[in-house]
């Protein structure tokens, strides 16, 4: 089974796809010759041609609309947003129109298209190259919203998106592109949209976390584990649909919940999931419900310290752990 | 989609069409405004809570839909697009089931508002309410068009004011750039609900900007028919040839409100309503389709009755039809899998 990078896992499901249904087009800023900013569709442009790789102009709100409308006549769009900090010029056709085109229309249109975004801090990019952007959109009923962690679900779970009917977010943390490897096998596996995953079983406290700090999550359980704190940490690989069943079960047996997101804190994504277990698992918790997320600033700053500063990082989850635990 | 052939007169030879293809689009102009007029005395009545209209429109909007092959090529239409929508198949019933919101309203099952037509059967693609987003899919559609060699033309059509949008400029830009087969039909009526075109527009056309995207831009008089017509031939033909877009801006009146929410009077004058009654395209049309001997007294009487007989039959057949289930309401939010 052979390893993969990140990124090489999301190029390699791209091009697999695309071999196997000729309606597949990949269209963005920068994706053809060059690859991507970040080469996540290196190679492409040369084996499949001007008609299936498009380099567009720069034009967020055009790169979806038109992919909207490629879907309604019969494409598969897989639309590139170079950051997703430069997605919003792009949220009223993602909102007001690839949301709600199969609801308004009574099931008479639907929209298959994923829109893929390199996501997330740590990488020196400041408050445009850095942003969190999942919230937005988990809001909005009508869109999916995937954030895989490890090569083999990127795999997995980039091709059940392209698979699917309905509009997906495809957020990748552009810090796990080149750092986190994993065995990715070449079969044609797809890990289903809408389930989460137990990375770490444990007894003490549930902790939940997607993206990067799924990975810093099963970090700070490590840590924790010398301390006798048994930490399950679930990675929930999918924002929307929300797999509900496997956090309540996981809280119900642990008894305390600790969410982890990087996005600023208030009205963050954890704020759902953290509503969703005290109406739905109260009787069962042994402690409040509790979040580590960024800090309300409205953007990551630049300087390394500040940073940092910014940054949730393995030490600050394990110190949340200690203090839940100690509850 | 042109019909029977008949005695033709030099009137439609001139564009190509016969006498029944002029007859045929009178009676989509004639049918529009009847059914349109009835909205507004059902809204009046208080059988429906809102009307968004198109009279004024109907003349451009069938003489432009009428250069589109209807099941094969995509219009991405507005709020004001009955006519169009006619022209392109949907039937008086399926226009008045919209205005009730009923459970079998084609277009969104009672969901939106009425004016938000849309038939995938048709190829006219759901109508939304934030303006112009309609043009970024309709120049998809058309890429799409491109790429899979359908020879397919999409063609979307909005309001001056909403041309405006930033997506229409990045929507012209890509479209010229790949020279997709794509038209995009401006229905300048004069004003954004209440905003005249001076405040809204730089330029006297529209069809000026068409030159920042190296595309021709034409002004047609959106009463002629049979020009607007002409117009959308042309850009239908340079589409399918793969020459790429073209923007053509009809220039038509609005005959009512903005919408029946709206009071007109309060920012333009009773002349100005006055002098713009000459450029209602049906008794324009009328007079020179009666000039020309295609329209005689016998056929308009046939038409009459029948526009007549369709809306009353549409009416109580919206006026019948049951109102969407609530329990239906949680439905195709996602695509639904086959349990």
């Amino acid at each position: 089974m052979p390893a993969r990078t990140f990124i090489e896992a999301i190029r390699d499901t791209l091009i697999d796809e695309m071999r196997r249904d000729e309606s597949i087009i990949v269209l963005g800023e920068d994706v053809g010759k060059k690859g991507g900013v970040f080469l996540a569709t290196d190679g492409l442009w040369a084996e499949f041609g001007d008609d299936r790789v498009i380099d567009t102009p720069l034009t967020e709100s055009m790169i979806v609309g038109a992919s909207i409308g490629a879907a309604v006549n019969g494409l598969r769009p897989v639309a590139e947003i170079q950051f997703a900090d430069f997605i919003f010029p792009a949220f009223n056709q993602l909102v007001s129109e690839a949301a709600r085109m199969r609801y308004r229309s009574n099931n008479g249109y639907s929209v298959p298209m994923v829109v893929r975004a390199p996501y997330g801090g740590g990488v020196h990019g400041a408050l445009y190259h850095s942003q969190s952007v999942e919230a937005f959109f988990t809001h909005v009923p009508g869109l999916k919203v995937v954030v895989p962690s490890t090569p083999y679900d990127a795999r997995g779970l980039l091709r059940a998106s392209i698979r699917d009917d309905d509009p997906v977010l495809f957020f990748e943390h552009k810090k796990m592109y080149r750092s986190v490897r994993g065995d990715v096998p070449d079969t044609d596996y797809v890990v289903p949209l809408g389930k989460a995953a137990v990375t770490h079983p444990g007894s003490q406290m549930t902790v939940i976390a997607y993206g990067l700090m799924a990975h810093y999550a099963l970090e700070a359980a490590d840590t924790v584990a010398e301390e006798d704190i048994s930490v399950e940490v679930i990675d929930l690989r999918t924002l929307r649909p929300l797999d509900k069943e496997t956090v309540l079960e996981s809280v119900r047996k642990t008894g305390k919940c600790l969410i982890v997101y990087e996005d600023n804190r208030f009205g963050g994504y954890g704020a759902e999931v953290a509503a969703i277990v005290a109406e739905e698992a109260f009787d069962y918790l042994d402690g409040p419900v509790t979040r580590i997320a960024g800090p309300d600033v409205p953007g990551v700053p630049y300087n390394h310290v500040l940073e940092d500063w910014f940054m949730v990082s393995p030490e600050k989850i394990a110190t949340g752990i200690r203090t839940l635990a100690a509850y | 989609m042109a019909v029977a052939k008949g005695r033709d007169t030099s009137l439609g030879a001139a564009v190509g069409l016969t006498d029944a293809d002029l007859v045929e689009m009178y009676r989509y102009v004639a049918l529009a405004r009847a059914l349109d007029e009835r909205m507004w005395i059902l809204n009046r009545a208080g059988r429906i809570p809102f009307v968004i209209s198109g009279q004024g429109h109907e003349g451009a909007q069938v003489g432009i839909a009428w250069a589109f092959q209807r099941g094969h090529d995509w219009i991405a239409p507005f709020y004001r697009s009955i006519a169009t929508c006619l022209t392109f198949g949907m039937s008086p019933r399926d226009i008045m089931t919209a205005q009730y919101a009923t459970a079998n309203d084609p277009s969104s099952g009672g969901r939106q508002m009425p004016g938000h037509y849309g038939s995938h059967e048709h190829n006219l693609v759901s109508v939304s309410s934030p303006v112009a987003t309609q043009l970024l899919h309709a120049v998809g559609i058309a890429l799409a068009a491109k790429i899979r060699k359908s020879g397919q033309v999409a063609m979307t059509s909005m309001g001056e004011g909403s041309s405006n949008q930033g997506d229409v400029h990045e929507g012209l830009n890509f479209a010229a750039i790949h020279k997709l087969p794509f038209v995009f039909v401006v229905e300048n009526n004069g004003y954004a609900i209440s905003v005249p075109a001076a405040m809204q527009l730089s330029v006297a056309d529209v069809a000026e900007r068409a030159a920042g995207y190296g595309i021709p831009g034409v002004v047609v008089d959106g009463a002629d028919v049979l020009a607007c017509y002409a117009a959308a031939r042309d850009a239908v033909a340079r589409a399918r040839a793969g020459e790429g877009p073209s923007l053509i801006e009809a220039k038509v009146t609005r005959l009512t409100g903005h919408s029946s929410d709206d009071q007109q009077t309060k920012y333009r004058s009773e002349e100005e309503l006055a002098a713009e009654k000459v450029r209602d395209p049906l008794p324009v049309f009328r007079s020179r389709l009666v000039e020309a001997g295609v329209l005689t007294p016998e056929i308009e009487e046939r038409l009459a009755a029948e526009i007549k007989a369709a809306v009353e039959d549409a009416t109580d057949y919206a006026e019948a039809q049951p109102d969407p289930d609530p329990a239906t309401a949680t439905r195709y939010v996602y695509a639904e899998d086959v349990d």
